[in-house]
């Protein structure tokens, strides 16, 4: 619990001082609430179930095509309907789920890296030579962000907002889901899957549950990237988004859903800003990953944790 | 760590920049896999900035370079960032078609000029135009070039093509230019080959090349241009090669060997071309640089040249975007490729030129070299070929489907 009260004490900081920050702060800002979504659905996978997967870019990537095609070829989800589009989204991240892990559910460790690794790759795929629906090499531009009301997302402040607002709302989802037996249940899988399953546990359908709903938190970040970034390409979806989302984590503190958002800032920051002012931003954020590994397994979180674990 | 002092500059002057100053925004991959031919776009710009000691007619000029690594979304990052943060008053560059296509919106968000001097994407200044009324392009349309290629090669005699293009929006554009022109004066392109873009090992596609063909049409970039001709000689294919203008570019060509001899391809700059204005701008390129300058070094000098002259008509003083564009495609210049003027589509109007590819001495080098031997000029051609505007832009942007391949089986 102290954790969440100092995440919200940070937040609540940080969107007091957003309306004074640069423009493109405000807009990194934005796509670190975007991100530290998708970091905490990976989370949920490996941190709490023990699943490292490598092709969770592909459910923000479904999300986000779906965002971007609804919005140009129907004009849906530019206005109220924007939260249909959001439980759309959503929806559309955990049905893909659903089918990859009919095949990734019944791997494990090095072999599940793999095959979330080319179910992934499948996406992109279909993203990139599926023209007449993705556009191809080209992707999707969007015409505008959504308007609800006097609410228009088109101001990045506003927008950072609402993906801020996102963000809370999903950790608190995703808090509940882990306290519950349920998440009990995933950690001890986590822990020893063999024992669970002698204890009666049905493991495959637990951790496919898991994988199902992080599906549908990455779907839900591919709405609000799609959005952010007024452009949706095969790119996004492409390995290294995947590789990034599941670093942030392991940056961040597997196990702790704080450490999602924490890994997505600096991996942000690094990349996006320090790269504006130096070109050797690559070698810190190489330093970074291997210092973290070396010394903090827990992850930055773990600083504060010794151990790690939630 | 120049760019630092300029982003320190940046914060500094938080309010727009003072009238005589004039900020560039310079989008080009600096790294991955064609971060070699953003250099020679960054060099090409910042040559002529030195010429000038950096200063346009009174203006200081701060031009600050970001990585667009080649990749859409990125370029669409670093451009928000540009305009945000460093507050430009034009951005310019842009690698990919497909980058292009992504930053022109960002150029309405922001309110702010974008000048494609690569981003070759058709649409652009076609079909889409009416959308971006900051755009303004200074290189080529993907098809330009490629439609009096498609009628040289009827004049020169082939029927039937078989076409091996990379699998973007690019290709598709400049494949669709040369099919479409091939076939209007009677050829046929019998088959169509699409190795994704990046494709290192041919393997797969040569041997499905169909030989009854008369020649290849192929359309490669970067690092592919390299491997295809190679490829190709070792399988022992020694049918003509007709190409897309970056498959043989002076970016690639110095790295190429015989394999390419012979080879013919077109675009609206060789770095042969025996003008007086242009020996003068490759050997101070080469001198400079160590290299011989390719297109995208000649645009992006070009780029810089056509922003000179806009601001010595305002005497220093940043006319604000929309003027800014009605001034850049009023302009009628010399350049190294050549006059070029702008059509009212805001696209260039100029000399495409046919090359060959020879090796021999040029320009007064001792030592030979290939060359892309300029064998055919056709002048003043714009981005709708002989067609007409109205004619042209009634069918749809050149795609994988479009031509349709009808002659293939």
């Amino acid at each position: 619990m102290r954790t969440t009260w100092i995440l919200l004490a940070v937040l609540a900081v940080v969107a007091a001082a957003a309306p004074f920050a640069g423009p493109f702060v405000i807009l990194l800002l934005a796509q670190v609430m975007v991100l530290g979504i998708m970091a905490m659905s990976v989370d949920l996978l490996l941190g709490y179930t023990g699943l490292p997967s490598l092709g969770q870019a592909a459910y923000l990537g479904v999300g986000a095509y779906l965002t971007a095609i609804l919005a140009t070829e129907f004009g849906l989800g530019l206005g109220w309907d924007f939260w249909l589009v959001v439980a759309m989204g959503m929806a559309a991240g955990a049905v893909t789920a659903a089918f990859f892990g009919l095949f990734a559910i019944r791997a494990s460790g090095v072999y599940f890296l793999m095959i979330t690794l080319a179910l992934g790759m499948c996406v992109w795929g279909l993203a990139y030579r599926w023209n007449s629906l993705t556009g191809g090499d080209n992707g999707i531009n969007m015409r505008g962000r959504p308007r609800l009301g006097e609410l228009a997302f088109a101001n990045d402040l506003v927008f950072f907002y609402v993906a801020l607002g996102f963000f809370l709302a999903s950790y608190f989802a995703l808090r509940l889901l882990v306290a519950s037996p349920f998440g009990k249940s995933l950690a001890g899988i986590r822990e020893r899957e063999l024992r669970m399953r002698i204890l009666g546990y049905n493991t495959w359908l637990h951790k496919y549950i898991a994988f199902v709903v992080a599906g549908a938190f990455g779907g839900l970040a591919g709405v609000l990237w799609a959005h952010l970034n007024g452009i949706v390409s095969p790119v996004d979806v492409l390995l290294p988004a995947s590789v990034d989302a599941l670093l942030m984590v392991v940056l961040g503190g597997p196990g702790t859903l704080v450490g999602g958002l924490i890994g997505a800032t600096v991996v942000v920051f690094l990349r996006e800003y320090l790269a504006t002012l130096v070109d050797w931003w690559q070698y810190v954020l190489g330093g970074v990953y291997v210092l973290t590994i070396l010394y903090l397994p827990g992850g930055i979180m773990g600083l504060f944790k010794g151990g790690g674990k939630a | 760590m120049k760019r630092l002092i300029w982003l320190v500059m940046g914060a500094l002057a938080a309010a727009p920049a003072t009238a005589q100053e004039l900020k560039i925004g310079f989008l080009a991959p600096m790294t991955g896999i064609f971060a070699q031919i953003g250099k020679d776009m960054e060099n090409g710009f910042q040559m002529y900035i030195d010429e000038q000691n950096g200063n346009f007619a009174g203006a200081k000029v701060t031009f600050i370079v970001e990585d667009e690594e080649g990749k859409p979304p990125v370029g669409v990052r670093k451009a928000e960032k540009l305009a945000r943060q460093d507050r430009v008053h034009l951005m310019v560059g842009g690698l990919l078609a497909s980058t292009g296509y992504a930053i022109a919106p960002v150029s309405n968000r922001v309110k702010t000029v974008y000048v494609l001097s690569i981003a070759a994407a058709d649409d652009l200044t076609q079909r889409d135009l009416k959308q971006y009324p900051y755009i303004v392009r200074t290189s080529w349309t993907s098809s330009q070039p490629h439609h009096p290629l498609g009628a040289w090669a009827c004049e020169n005699g082939y029927k039937t093509v078989v076409s091996v293009a990379a699998d973007y929006a690019f290709g598709h554009e400049v494949l669709g230019g040369f099919q479409k022109a091939f076939e209007d004066c009677g050829g046929k392109v019998i088959q169509k080959i699409w190795p994704p873009l990046g494709t290192k090992d041919f393997g797969p596609y040569i041997p499905t090349i169909n030989r009854n063909a008369d020649a290849i049409f192929s359309l490669m970039v970067g690092p592919m241009a390299l491997q295809f001709p190679k490829q190709l000689q070792e399988a022992g294919i020694k049918k003509p090669i007709i190409g897309g203008g970056t498959s043989y570019d002076e970016f690639v060509l110095p790295s190429m060997g015989d394999e390419v001899l012979g080879h013919v391809s077109a675009l609206q700059y060789s770095a042969a071309l025996d003008t007086p204005r242009n020996r003068e701008f490759v050997r101070k390129y080469r001198e400079k640089y160590g290299k011989v300058p390719s297109y995208y070094s000649e645009s992006n000098y070009t780029t810089a040249q056509m922003i000179h002259e806009v601001m010595k008509q305002t005497k220093g003083k940043w006319p604000g975007p929309e003027k800014f564009i009605a001034m850049i495609t009023k302009l009628k210049l010399e350049t190294p490729r050549g006059p070029v003027r702008f059509d009212d589509m805001r696209n260039p109007v100029q000399n495409i030129y046919i090359k060959k590819v020879e090796k021999k001495k040029m320009h007064g080098y001792d030592k030979d070299e290939l060359w892309n031997t300029v064998i055919k000029t056709y002048p003043d051609v714009s981005q709708f070929w002989t067609y007409g505007k109205d004619k042209f832009l009634k069918q749809p942007v050149y795609s994988r489907d479009f031509p349709p391949c009808k002659y293939c089986n």
